[in-house]
This record gives C-alpha cells, structure tokens and sequence, in this order.
C-alpha cells in the first residue's frame, strides 16, 4: 500500500525539515551548557534567547514571559497547579470548561483532592463555552480560570477574550491552553487578556518533548521543578537546547506561514465536510459550522462504531482519530462530544479529521471516493441500521 | 494491538448477515456502551445447522462475532453451550485486556439465541 492519506495532526506531527536542520548543529557542534561562562555556553545562551523571542513573536509576548518545558502537559500542570497552589489565599474555587484536553481535566482532579472546589462551565451544542454561566459561576473567591482557545477534537473557538475578562472581574487568573491553536490562528496574549497561556512545539511543526508556558508579568507560580533555578527559578533542569531551537524555528516559521496555510487548510477541510456529508447518509458535523480550526473535521456516521471505521480505514492508507470509546483507554467516548449533547451511540461513531501540511485536495478527494464503501459495509453489519439504509 | 487473526476476522468476517428462517436468535450489549451483537440459529437435529451474525462495535466486537460463529458451526447444542468467552479469545491468538471484558459479547449471545431455542422447543 503506497497510499498515504495521514489526517492525525493533533495526534502527532511530522518536524519541519528546516526545523530539523537548525536543530542539528546543537546536538554535535555546540552541545555548551547555556549556564556556562565561557564561549559554548555564550553560544547556546544565545540561541536559547532566540527562540525565546521567536516563541514570544508568535503570541506577541514579552520574552522574558516565556518559560520553556517538557510539553503541553507540563505547561498545564505549571499554570494551573502552580497558580492555584501559589494563590491559594485569594480563594478555593477553580473553574475550568466542560471541554478541556484530559490533562487539563486530571489536573483539576489534583487540585480537588488537594481542597479546591473544580466547577466546570457546560458548552453549547457547537461545543462553545456558555458565558452566560461562566459570569454566573465566576466569583471572587474564583482564584483561576481556564477555557482553551480551541477544542482540538471537534474544532470549536472559544471566546477567550470574553471569559479572560469575566475571570478579571472578580480578580481571578485566566489560563487558556492553546496547544491546537496556536500556529493555525493569530494568537495575541496582551490583546485577549491572557496571563498563563500554554504552547506545544510538536503542534506548529517543531520536535516532540518541548513546549511553553507564557507568564503574564507579576503572576506567580509556585515552581514543580526545583533545581538549579533555570527558568527564571520556575522550572529548573539544564535546558533542552536543540528542542527549544527547534520550538523557537517552528514559532518563526508558523509566524510568517500561517496565515496561507490557515487559507489553504480551512478550503481543503471546508471541501472535506461537503465532501462526507454529501456522500453519506446520516452524516453529521460536530462541532462549529464555521468558528473552528482551520485544519479541524469531525463527523459522525449513525449505527456505527469508531473504532472499527478506523481499522477499516487504516487498511486503505487512512490514518485518523475517533472520539470512541473502543478507541479511548478509558472505555469512555469523549467527553468533548458528551458535554455538546450527543448521546453515548451518537459520541462512538465519530471520526476526528486533522489536517495539516502534508495533506492535499487529492487526498482529500481520495477520503471521499473511499469513505462511504466503508461505512456501507460497517452499517450492512450492524444491527442498529435501518432496513432503508442497508 | 490486535492480533494478525482479530484483523483477519474483522476485515473478512464469517457469517455475517440475518437467517431469513432461523430457528431462534440472542442478543446483547447496547448501543450506549458501544457493542451490541446478534446470533441467529438454524437448528437441525439439535445441532447448530447454520449461523449469523450481526453486530455493531468496533474490530474486536465484530471478530469475536465472527470467530464465535466459526466455533460453533455443526456443533451440537450442548457443545456450543461450552463455548466461553475465553475460547473465542483463544481462537483469535488473544485480545487485548481492555476487549475481554466489553468487546467479547458473542459466545453470551450465542448461549442466548440457544437458551431461547431450548425454552420454545421444551413444550414441542
């Protein structure tokens, strides 16, 4: 099979290759500790403050407001533990959207056990958060609030600026992950207000193992990496220099591509949705009609499983996510597409489509002309399809 | 994660389909877990004569259906009444844990569609 149709970009994605090429000198050349007070150490001190500022570009941050980690994960539970941990005099109450990334939602299980109470703010059926509720549940003994900018399983924008505002009103912090957004939308932090934003390399392109926390000048984290004091003292260990080149390459890149990307993108994913839905019989998009990620498609197809739509794809060179729970450790569906309304039969039968740089309109086209023989056959199959349908 | 033979089973199934004439049928699982199978049986001679099935679920579900069928084609009831849970497993050189429990449904369905063919036939 030489057909290779990969739509899992929010899964995982390929380095850039000029991304790669920057990053190599820092593995074998100069391999200097940036800590270091000599010229090796000048030299890698140098390119980690570059990425810095590239990083800083992309969200119009001030450098010194960058704090490099691990990932998105790592940046999550630096924002939202450090934050409420260090804060925890302004009051009890976290609150968080009903369709966070699961590590977000563990992290706010922690903070539970630790004495916090987690309220979460329910979405609409596109998956946008109700800021209606948010301004009824947000008060001033609300010490941290955190929406992502979008959902990277059904697409959905949220309206960030909106709920930073409310969580200042009651003087609360507001955190927003944008891992599955930044790169693919303009991201702005002093413009939306933000004051912890959390970034991931891999997602714009850049090495896995590498992300970002943003902090917002004079709000403080309690650090949960104690060490030599890197970081500004809020995440020690000797940097990961040819990562972070790699983080700052693929920030400076997303910067200058993104807007054509974003353009090319949101035609192929808009041709993609008419594409399937057109084709197939009781086919629906989840999430946004129009406010979502440009590279963002998910669809569900009535009386069949996930899971076995993406076996059956795989076999004919189709790579994608479901929001299954055959498909999920946790033998849950998704409780992204619980908390917009579907129902659990409704939430097994989503395909989650992730477009990114290496897909084209043939492919495309080729998902098209493939997918309905595939949910025919699942459908001849099952026993929930209707007698018209088979 | 799935063996060379549950991918075989779940790309080229065995048995699948409705019996226009069978003798009796089981069900189980739902839709709101994800996995709901049916087993139609034609009975001759107290042996399973023919079987289908149908099932809505994902890979394992639908190989486990179709192995099930396998094992107990031309078996007498009694027989296929033995058939378990673990022996579908077997017969696919293995499940991943997570699929043992929610995804192997056939051999109860089967045990269903024949319990109900045994509570018709009792009275006969």
């Amino acid at each position: 099979m030489s057909i290779r149709v990969y739509m899992d970009h929010g899964a995982g994605r390929s380095v850039d290759p000029r991304v790669l090429e920057a990053m190599k000198p820092y593995y074998t050349e100069r391999f200097g500790n940036p800590a270091s007070f000599h010229s090796e150490g000048f030299k890698t001190l140098e390119a980690l403050n570059a990425a810095r500022g590239s990083v800083a570009q992309l969200i119009n941050a001030d450098p010194s407001d960058i704090v490099f980690t691990s990932g998105a994960t790592e940046a999550n539970n630096l924002a939202l533990l450090g934050a409420a941990l260090r804060n925890r005099k302004k009051g009890s109450k976290v609150m968080r959207s009903a369709v966070e990334h699961i590590s977000v939602i563990n992290i706010c299980k922690e903070l539970f056990r630790d004495g916090f109470e987690v309220v979460e703010c329910p979405v609409d059926e596109t998956g946008v958060l109700d800021l209606a509720e948010l301004e009824r549940l947000v008060d001033d003994d609300t010490v941290l609030v955190t929406v992502m900018v979008a959902n990277g399983e059904i697409g959905t924008l949220q309206p960030v600026r909106d709920a930073a505002e409310l969580a200042h009103g009651h003087s609360a912090l507001f955190h927003t992950d944008a891992t599955a957004a930044a790169g693919q939308v303009p991201l702005d932090v002093k413009e939306l207000g933000i004051d912890l934003m959390t970034l991931s390399s891999n997602d714009i392109y850049g090495p896995k193992g590498v992300g970002a926390l943003y902090i917002r000048k004079g709000v403080r984290v309690k650090p949960h990496m104690i060490g030599g004091g890197q970081e500004n003292g809020i995440r020690s260990g000797s940097e990961n220099v040819p990562g972070i080149v790699g983080m700052g390459e693929a920030a400076r890149l997303a910067r200058q591509e993104m807007e054509a990307e974003s353009k090319r993108l949101t035609a192929l994913r808009d041709r993609l949705i008419e594409g399937v839905l057109a084709a197939i019989p009781e086919s629906y998009l989840n999430g946004h009609p129009t406010e979502r990620l440009p590279n963002n498609a998910n669809i569900r197809f009535s009386y069949i499983e996930g899971e076995a739509l993406i076996l059956s794809l795989d076999d004919l060179g189709i790579q994608l996510s479901s929001g299954s729970a055959c498909a999920a450790k946790t033998l849950e569906p998704s409780h992204t597409l619980l908390a917009c309304g579907l129902k659990h039969e409704e939430a097994h039968g989503s395909l989650v489509f992730t477009l990114g740089k290496n897909n084209n309109l043939d492919q495309v086209e080729y998902v098209i002309r493939e997918l309905p023989g595939v949910v025919e056959r699942l459908r001849a199959m099952s026993p929930l399809t209707p007698e018209e349908l088979r | 994660m799935y063996s060379e033979k549950v991918l075989e089973h779940f790309k080229n199934p065995r048995n699948v389909g409705e019996l226009e004439d069978a003798d009796s049928e089981g069900t189980v699982g739902n839709p709101v877990c994800g996995d709901m199978m049916t087993m139609y049986i034609k009975v001759k001679d107290d042996r399973i004569e023919d079987i289908k099935f149908k099932t809505f679920g994902c890979g394992a579900a639908i190989a486990t259906s179709s192995m099930t069928t396998e094992l107990a084609k031309g078996k007498t009831l009694d027989e296929a009444l033995k058939i378990s849970r673990k022996d579908v497993a077997e017969a696919l050189d293995g499940l991943p844990p997570v699929k043992m429990h929610c995804s192997n449904l056939a051999a109860d369905a089967l045990h269903e569609a024949i319990k109900s063919y045994k509570e018709k036939t009792k009275n006969e």
